[in-house]
């Protein structure tokens, strides 16, 4: 007796719970795995998921074995020269027979590396690990300009396709109770009232009253039948209101110089850590919007393209990079409907003057309305004035202004993760 | 023999066809008298194949990170292409579950209901080992049982409480087993009927163990003293305990450790039941495989002769075949051991052959089975060893000189190997032998048993390792010795033993330099 069954429709992963198990237990093992990936690969490689080798010594299962030594004999297949009482010099050191025989050998086949595969989801899971956006605040919108329907109660008005039949009914019930009672009760004392005429002695009937009670008992009787089933008042429809939704988009502001100071290393550098911030960003919210300003004397917005890989010369003003964004700002990202993230990549350079006027356009036009900036100084060499500026300004802002150096692209990741780690321990 | 039509051509399956292959190759099982249990064939994808591998092919399972571990693994070979998944899977259960993978062929999936339905279904119905140790329509129960228990455990006792648990029951996992005892078969309901009762009871069997409270001469335990002269009173004279050595350390601790609460023995017990479960696969691998590989040769080769698959078909099973069975030499890069399939297969079909046309060495050799009837000898065989017995009775010298077996001498007190057997009149017996013992389970697991609970002293546990032909444990042990001092609570000391004398000793936690002479 056989019978077939089709399993396939049926939920895969099963073993899901026992792979998080997994995970969970060598968190600390894949972490390093992952960060040091992170740094190895290249940018595009980010958003794939990993593959991660943890040392196999950590995670095996422990249990009795025989080990080296000892008298084995070992039978093996496949003899094409041996006679007996042949001796056979020990394959290199003592008794490492890859014989199969037993399960220490099995278990030795060189295997030091356990690796398998995460998940982008995972990856990048191990990726953020511990990290916070600062100021993640779903900003409430005053203007009704994204609303969400929500249920809000019964009304009295609708659609028929919104009528709320148990409400309706149970109003009408009420209103037919309502509505009968009195009838009825005059109906029984009329019909009382008859009753008590018609038994009285044929003398002292009063025929007259008799023929009004009847007319009375058959005119209550009407109305009683006349009340509708239901009525028009009766109905009842769900309440759908509309609620402004917390805005749940951000956009990004890439601002980058690329005077002719910056080389294409430093540019890597910078994408590196765009890339980064993004899918960072790219998790907290629904949406993000990305804005790419570069600059050198003058700023100019940009496509991604361009962005990274044009090439530009000439001096370099930040402010004008600065002014452009207040005015993108302005013109299409209202802080009430966006949430503002500015990340911003230079060498340090800038024209003397400016880095006062780049402070004062920060300090008194950009800052309130951003939700956070950053700033990387990729260079190896001492700080100039752009960084002295922005100094005061973390002085000034210093849950919403982050600033690092990042001399080398291996530097990334740990700057990354020292401006965003979780500020509770603070 | 009138030839039909073949059922199907090419290799698209549908479930129409299967059902009549299936019809098929049921009714010449039935004619070569192979018994088997219901079977429930399932199809799956291969991400469940993958799920499935990972659980020991159990259908379901308790949650543990080591099966994640698993499944990661076959994950990772599998997307590299390394190793292909098993064409299926079969569980000892009644029904006896298969699982066919969807991405296989017509051709394969004939074979595998051949091999594993018909087969390994009718072995595990069929073999002594099995029929002692395992309960075919509980396990299913069972495993639910299990777990449900260790869900509920981790929503009580948290997760990470009853991981560390599991983690070291599998530890010992392999020493789980009354090898001389019959068990008692598992059933879930009884079990989970019996499992309060069974809590309450043990514990106070427990505490009247442990108690230190002075019982008829009033005496307190005092620590440590074996010598007569520091025991003049005989507070120490009342035998080990146990008094006789224990094999099964999960049982010994289930029922003897001092410090488990009633669930954690819940949980030891459920380990040592599955160990128990899969105790006779680990010992009757080469016979099981042969048995099967036998099978699906045999009745795929009757499905041909009777028409009733295309020479197309044929040769696509063939070719399979002839891989399943390949054995690499020793020194080819392919290598990985005595193959079970092969050496099984080639076993088997070598039993027939002994049957139906002996030569004169066969009669020499096997005069009980040479021209005695195949099928019937061949069921006696499958029926009444396993994988040690089976060689040591029916390895023939022609098996051993179409694989060329030899064996080797690997002895550390000598600098080279040597060669101890060949496959001529000389060395049959000497190979027949070594191989046997090769696939011994106790020659393959290092013999440790529970030699005393110091219940009277300082309450550690010691355990003696008798050595195989010198050959000590591996440094594994003391990972393996953690955990079981986490479960016993107090210190663990084992003694390896050769002829009779210790010769090494270890202790679990690591004692004070100081005092440490071993």
């Amino acid at each position: 007796m056989s019978y077939f069954i089709d399993r396939r429709p049926n939920a895969r992963n099963k073993s899901a719970v026992n792979r998080q198990r997994f995970l969970q237990r060598y968190r600390s093992h894949i972490k390093r795995a992952v960060e040091e990936s992170v740094n190895r690969r290249s940018i595009t490689d980010i958003e794939r998921g990993e593959k991660v080798s943890i040392p196999a010594r950590d995670i095996t299962e422990p249990s009795f074995q025989h080990g080296q030594g000892g008298r084995r004999t070992i039978v093996s297949p496949g003899n094409k020269e041996f006679a007996e009482g042949d001796r056979i010099r020990r394959p290199g050191g003592s008794g490492s027979g890859g014989s199969g025989e037993g399960q220490a050998s099995n278990q030795g086949e060189g295997v030091d590396e356990f690796a398998f595969t995460l998940s982008r989801e995972e990856f990048l899971d191990f990726v953020f690990d511990g990290l916070e956006l600062p100021h993640l605040e779903r900003k409430q919108l005053k203007s009704m300009e994204e609303t969400r329907p929500v249920r809000a109660g019964i009304s009295r008005e609708g659609v028929p396709a919104r009528i709320n039949i148990v409400r309706s009914m149970r109003e009408a019930q009420a209103r037919r109770i309502g509505m009968r009672a009195p009838l009825k009760r005059a109906l029984r004392e009329a019909q009382a009232a008859l009753e008590n005429e018609e038994r009285k002695d044929p003398v002292l009937r009063n025929p007259a009253r008799i023929e009004t009670l009847k007319e009375e008992i058959e005119r209550l009787e009407k109305r009683i039948a006349a009340i509708p089933f239901l009525d028009t008042f009766d109905l009842r429809y769900n309440h759908l209101s509309h609620q402004p939704m917390p805005s749940n988009q951000a956009v990004m502001f890439c601002v980058m110089d690329v005077s002719g100071s910056m080389t294409q290393a430093h540019k890597d550098i910078g994408k590196r850590f765009f890339l980064l911030l993004y899918l960072f960003l790219e998790r907290n919210y629904e949406r993000v919007e990305l804005v790419f300003v570069r600059h050198h004397t003058v700023a100019k917005e940009v496509d991604e393209e361009e962005f990274f890989y044009s090439r530009e010369t000439g001096g370099t003003i930040v402010s004008s990079a600065l002014s452009l964004v207040d005015e993108l700002i302005d013109a299409r990202y209202s802080p009430q409907l966006w949430n503002l993230y500015v990340a911003q990549a230079s060498d340090g350079d800038n024209w003397d003057d400016d880095s006062s006027t780049c402070m004062a356009l920060l300090q008194e036009s950009l800052m309130p309305k951003l939700q956070y900036f950053t700033y990387v100084e990729i260079t190896p060499h001492a700080h100039q004035a752009l960084w002295t500026a922005y100094e005061t300004i973390r002085a000034g802002h210093p849950d919403r202004f982050a600033m690092q150096q990042i001399v080398q692209a291996e530097d990334i990741y740990p700057v990354f993760r020292k401006l965003f780690s979780q500020r509770t321990t603070t | 023999m009138t030839r039909r039509t073949p059922i199907a051509t090419g290799s698209d399956w549908n479930f129409d066809v299967l059902e009549r292959y299936e019809r098929a190759i049921a009714a010449l099982a039935d004619e070569y008298r192979l018994d088997t249990y219901p079977n429930q064939i399932e199809i799956i994808t291969s991400e469940q194949m993958m799920d499935a591998y990972s659980s020991v092919g159990m259908p379901i399972g308790y949650h543990h990170w080591s099966f994640g571990k698993q499944f990661l693994s076959v994950e990772q070979a599998y997307r590299r292409g390394q190793m292909g998944l098993a064409y299926e899977l079969v569980i000892n259960s009644d029904p006896c579950i298969a699982y066919l993978m969807e991405e296989n062929s017509l051709m394969m999936q004939v074979l595998v209901i051949a091999h594993a339905c018909y087969g390994h279904n009718s072995f595990f119905k069929g073999n002594y080992l099995f029929k002692a140790w395992t309960d075919a329509s509980a396990i299913v129960d069972y495993l639910d049982f299990a777990r449900k228990y260790i869900d509920k455990c981790e929503e009580r006792h948290g997760v990470e409480a009853v991981e560390q648990l599991l983690d070291a029951c599998h530890a010992l996992q392999n020493y789980g087993v009354d090898r001389y005892k019959r068990p008692s078969p598992i059933s879930a309901e009884a079990e989970s009927q019996r499992q309060a009762e069974r809590e309450a009871y043990l514990q106070t069997q427990i505490n009247t163990l442990w108690s230190t409270i002075p019982i008829a001469g009033g005496q307190m335990p005092i620590l440590v003293a074996h010598d007569d002269e520091n025991d003049p009173l005989g507070l120490h004279r009342h035998g080990r305990y146990p008094s006789e050595p224990q094999e099964n350390l999960l049982y010994f601790l289930e029922k003897n450790a001092p410090l488990l609460e009633p669930w954690q023995r819940e949980v030891v017990r459920i380990v040592r039941k599955l160990a128990q479960y899969f105790y006779p696969q680990r010992q009757t691998q080469v016979m099981n495989e042969g048995w099967a590989t036998f099978w699906h040769y045999t009745l795929m080769n009757r499905m041909y002769e009777d028409g009733l698959i295309d020479e197309g078909v044929m040769i696509e099973f063939l070719q399979s075949h002839t891989a399943v069975v390949s054995q690499p030499g020793f020194d080819s890069p392919y290598f990985n051991g005595i193959n079970p399939y092969a050496l099984g297969f080639a076993m088997f079909s070598d039993i027939r052959r002994v049957c139906e046309a002996p030569t004169g060495e066969d009669r020499e050799w096997f005069p009980d089975i040479a021209g005695s009837d195949w099928l019937e000898t061949l069921h006696f065989a499958m029926q009444n060893f396993k994988d040690e017995s089976f060689i040591q009775q029916f390895l023939s010298p022609k098996v051993i000189r179409d694989l060329k077996l030899f064996s080797l001498v690997d002895d550390d007190r000598d600098d080279s190997l040597q060669v101890e057997a060949i496959h001529d009149d000389r060395g049959y017996r000497r190979i027949r032998e070594a191989l046997s013992v090769q696939y011994a389970l106790s020659a393959r697991e290092p013999n440790i048993q529970v030699w005393e609970a110091d219940i009277r002293g300082d309450r550690s546990l010691t355990l003696r390792h008798v050595q195989d032909r010198r050959r000590p444990l591996a440094q594994t042990l003391f990972p393996v010795m953690r955990h079981l001092h986490q479960l016993w609570g107090f210190p663990i000391r084992l003694e390896s033993l050769d002829g009779g004398e210790v010769v090494r000793r270890y202790e679990w936690p690591i004692p004070d330099p100081a005092r440490d002479s071993a």
